[in-house]
């Protein structure tokens, strides 16, 4: 019997909200180490907390994107409570997060399982989201002082949103796939930048293997995982680690584990023994989080006014149904809001090639920002230029071999990327003149009366190299389509 | 020399600072001398003459101008070191912020600024505001003016001392269970512990969040209400400040309008509805408390108020709620002093843990410690339903009981505290006995309503007794002008220790 994968995940995302949760001070990632520490976040005596209104608004935000647009998963009051633990770099020695009554429970995440048109769409339950504060970090090397550990407050009182999901996922392609659909979510309605590197988006993957039918078995809990790629490979490991386990007869014992990323290993942190009493209570310093309907309409307006009340779910939809593209098409074009609104302007500048231009998305543009390590926002095309592009190869004015080679001069910036200027300064225009197209015909035909004999003896492939020779003696500007059409005139003449 | 020996009200030093008889600054050095001069009660722990006389001189300034818009012009205060100060070190009464200066003013302090005050230093306290004695600080305990033998009360034990010496005539204190009223009634001095929500948190040291409360000190109802009138107002950077409506009501001119004479025919307080509860005359009660407290309510009914006998049943259950409430919350609270960013660091330490376990072990009193292990206990794994939560129902039911009461009262009136100041080191290695010191102070505490401490008399030893007069929510002005009229009628809160009015 096969065993059968449990996987939970649970995410912590960053709010990109201007200050912190509970303070005033700035949250911008990479500045000198606490030189974006207030009062507030430094703990000093007197200092009190005071809820920021826009990390509300990203948590209502986040609750209609997961649920259809439905309100009834965010909570019109929730409470903030204090979760009890001593480290140096949690400044009030304990951490304000929501415990008993989140500001969302449930709503769900729509996945793509299986690649190309045979992929199929799963539903992945959220169990909650609840908002909360990050801590600061603890630095241990890199210091002037040598044995002496350093303590940088500015990420401490970052606003986060944990997310937390059924154990719903059976693979760790599966839980990547949550993963990276979650992840253009929480882009999408822009309440994430989304950086893995800096820890804006964070996962945690809760893993338990079981035969099927039986009961749950023992998960561990895997931490450290800063990339899809590493997520997955975490998983695997860790689901072979426990098969083993089991298999040689030994039991899986319910801890938290790190992923090493240089060993492709995952180790023991702490044990569910060693587990903290955190002496969760309601924080005395912060009234119940009340949400009210006109919030929760507010927010919903300003989706629909940014255009994001449209989660990938249902653009994902749209493109299918409206636009008649694959599942699979559709799927790279919502993995995230970028993508999605680099297609539509392609779409509308290439006069409506939907296939053409999710083609290109997917295809050239997707793997030049991969060969290149940058993100589509930073690409040097963007998607109405892509799309004007387009428009020439629809119109025959490039062949799509001389599109390639107009989209090389794009990228490197030749003519602000224009399309058409690229094409008129380099003379990269098709030949479809009849009469240049038939001359060049009459040449190759008087040089090459061996492939003429084989085709009119009915050997049919014969045309390829003839069709060949002509592109090539037209230096690749000839319409393909025409010089097909032409030379089997000329053929049975 | 210019000598304030005979003045003691706010209404005294304002009168002179506006007729020019004396300067805010020859004002201020006059009260720094009685300060040096009252040294020995131990009631300031940190004075500074460059600091207040800055302060003094800014004051003379906007008198010559002729501002008129700071009610407290040029009158000394001083506040208990609960709140922070730049400026003035702000220890919490513990040897973990011996050294603390904070970079910002607690808003209460701004505020009180804003209105004119000159700051003369502040104010010795229980460590951490826990405390009924001012024995738990770690400067030291502070002497009861009126027998030097004896605790002021506490926790805002300096500021009654200050105010009931003579030294200046008004401070700021805080009330978490009782920290305001009984302090006053132990010093025959005047306090109001406001509405849960009316008075700022920002800046005071956090004891117990849910029922901390700032309030004024000083010997005449009057001069509460001015002084509450300027510490009081939503603060936005404290979550629990009241915005509502009521909140918006300015004190003082609720209980100008109070007191502004019309004919009363049928006595000074008639109409007025007085609630005795049964459960405050009982047997642990002293028997000059109970005859002067007594009294004091006679005095009101011979002034045409009506009394009706009520039941605040569940008096005796306000101690377990409390001592589970308070801690829980104070070892939270108290978790941020860890010795890593301010605050004592132990010397000697093998490990991080070791270094915050030593830091604290040195850093806080014993008392402290008691409430922080009490507190985490009673948060604990399979502890917190059983304490904790069950304490949060008393205490809705605490406050249920106070709205039934006041469906036939307007007030509720009764002793602050069963005995008069006691020995210093009497009840010291009794924990016990003296939580039960604060059984009729914590109920209107975890209920969140106003409590004033009036002075109404003295027991056989010539020590004072204090009348708790209880309110509805944002009651403050009515109950401020109720004891401003009992005061017309009596003198208890003109005496002063030593004799003589």
């Amino acid at each position: 019997m096969t065993w059968e994968i449990v996987i939970g995940i649970e995410t912590h995302v960053q709010l990109a909200t201007r200050s912190k949760i509970f303070s005033s001070a700035s949250t911008a990632f990479g500045a000198p180490p606490n030189t974006q520490a207030s009062v507030v976040d430094l703990a000093l005596p007197g200092t009190l907390p005071v809820m920021n209104k826009q990390a509300v608004e990203f948590a209502i935000k986040f609750g209609l994107a997961v649920n259809d647009g439905q309100t009834h998963n965010i909570a019109r009051r929730s409470i903030f409570a204090r979760k009890n633990y001593f480290y140096p770099d949690l400044p009030k020695g304990y951490q304000i997060s929501q415990f008993e009554l989140p500001v969302v429970t449930g709503g769900f995440v729509d996945i793509q399982v299986g690649e190309g048109d045979t992929a199929t769409t799963k539903r992945i339950n959220l169990t909650r989201a609840h908002l909360e504060e990050d801590a600061g970090k603890s630095l241990h090397e890199g210091l002037e002082t040598p044995g002496v550990s350093g303590i940088d407050l500015n990420r401490a009182g970052t606003p986060l949103l944990e997310i937390v999901s059924e154990p719903e996922m059976r693979s760790a392609a599966e839980a990547v796939a949550y993963a990276k659909a979650l992840h253009g979510i929480v882009t999408w309605i822009g309440i994430c930048d989304g950086n893995m590197q800096e820890g804006s988006f964070r996962c945690d993957a809760n893993v338990s293997v079981r035969k099927p039918g039986e009961p749950l078995g023992t998960r561990c809990e895997i931490k450290n995982v800063n990339s899809f790629r590493f997520l997955e490979r975490a998983i695997n490991y860790e689901v072979r680690r426990q098969i083993e386990l089991i298999e040689d007869g030994g039991k899986v014992i319910q801890q938290t584990r790190l992923y090493d990323a240089d060993r492709d290993e995952t180790r023991a942190m702490r044990s569910k023994e060693d587990a903290m009493d955190y002496r969760y209570f309601p924080d005395p310093d912060l009234l119940p989080l009340a949400i009210n309907e006109t919030q929760i309409e507010t927010t919903r307006g300003l989706m629909l006014r940014d255009g994001v009340i449209d989660v990938p779910g249902s653009t994902r939809q749209q493109l299918i149904d409206a636009y008649d593209l694959s599942v699979y098409d559709a799927q790279l074009l919502t993995q995230s809001r970028a993508f999605a609104t680099c297609f539509f302007a392609a779409y509308n500048s290439s006069g409506e090639q939907a296939k053409l231009c999710a083609n290109w998305i997917n295809g050239d543009l997707a793997s030049q920002l991969n060969r290149d390590g940058i993100e589509l926002a930073d690409s040097p095309v963007n998607g109405d230029q892509l799309g004007r592009l387009v428009k020439r190869i629809a119109d025959g004015t490039l062949s799509s071999k001389m599109a390639k080679e107009v989209f090389g001069y794009m990228w490197a910036g030749e003519h602000g990327g224009d399309a058409d200027a690229i094409i008129e300064a380099r003379g990269l225009k098709q030949v479809t003149d009849t009469g240049a197209i038939e001359k060049i015909i009459d040449d190759v035909l008087a040089k090459n009366e061996k492939s003429v004999a084989e085709f009119k003896s009915g050997k049919e492939k014969a045309i390829q190299a003839l069709i060949g020779q002509v592109m090539k003696a037209s230096q690749g500007k000839a319409n393909p389509g025409q010089v097909n059409e032409l030379l089997r005139k000329k053929l049975a003449e | 020399m210019f000598s304030s020996l005979a003045m003691r009200t706010i209404t005294d030093f304002s009168r002179a600072l506006a007729a020019k008889q004396v300067s805010a600054v020859e004002l201020a050095t006059d009260v720094l001398a009685k300060a040096t001069a009252a040294k020995g009660l131990n009631a300031f722990l940190h004075v500074d003459a460059d600091l207040t006389l800055a302060e003094a001189r800014a004051a003379d300034k906007h008198i010559a101008a002729g501002v008129t818009s700071k009610p407290l012009l040029g009158v000394p205060i001083a506040h208990k070191d609960i709140f922070v100060t730049r400026g003035w070190r702000s220890t919490a009464g513990s040897k973990m912020l011996a050294n603390y200066v904070s970079p910002f003013d607690a808003t209460v302090v701004e505020r009180l600024r804003a209105a004119g005050t000159v700051c003369v230093g502040k104010l010795n306290c229980d460590e951490f505001a826990m405390g009924s004695s001012n024995e738990n600080s770690a400067f030291g305990p502070v002497q009861n003016p009126w027998d030097t033998g004896r605790i002021p009360g506490g926790s805002s034990g300096g500021s009654a001392a200050a105010v009931a010496a003579g030294i200046v005539p008004a401070t700021t204190g805080t009330d978490t269970g009782g920290s305001l009223r009984q302090p006053a009634a132990m010093t025959g001095i005047t306090a109001i512990k406001p509405t849960y929500g009316r008075v700022s948190r920002y800046g005071m040291i956090a004891f117990a969040s849910s029922l901390d409360q700032g309030g004024p000190m000083a010997h005449t109802a009057e001069d509460c209400a001015l002084v509450l009138d300027a510490m009081a107002g939503f603060d936005e950077r404290d979550s629990t400040s009241l915005d509502s409506e009521k909140a918006k009501v300015s004190i003082w001119q609720g209980f100008s309008a109070q007191i502004a004479s019309k004919p009363r025919p049928n006595g000074e307080f008639a109409g007025l509805r007085i609630g005795v509860p049964e459960e405050f005359f009982t047997e642990g009660l002293s028997a000059d408390v109970s005859t002067r407290v007594t009294e004091a309510i006679d005095t009101f009914k011979k002034h045409g108020a009506t009394v009706v006998d009520i039941s605040l049943p569940r008096t005796a259950l306000a101690i377990p709620a409390y001592y589970v409430i308070a801690p829980a919350e104070a070892s939270s609270n108290l978790s941020r002093f860890d010795g890593i960013r301010f605050g004592h660091r132990a010397a000697h330490y093998a490990d991080l843990n070791d270094m915050i376990a030593t830091s604290r072990a040195e850093g806080f009193g014993r008392e402290v410690q008691r409430r922080i292990l009490t507190g985490t206990y009673v948060l604990s794994h399979g502890y917190y339903d059983a304490y904790y939560l069950q304490a949060q129902r008393v205490r809705r039911l605490i406050a249920q009981d106070f709205q039934t009461a006041f469906k036939s009262c307007d007030f509720i009136m009764g002793p602050v505290a069963p005995t008069t100041a006691w020995k210093i080191g009497e009840k010291s290695s009794d924990p016990v006995a003296m939580y039960l010191e604060d059984i009729f102070t914590l109920g209107v505490s975890l209920a969140g309503l106003p409590g004033m401490s009036v002075p109404c008399g003295f027991d056989h030893q010539k020590l004072p007794v204090g009348l708790q007069i209880i309110g509805n929510y944002f009651e403050e002005p009515a109950m401020l002008a109720a004891a401003h009229r009992y005061q017309q009628l009596t003198d208890w809160h003109l005496q002063i220790p030593g004799g003589g009015k």
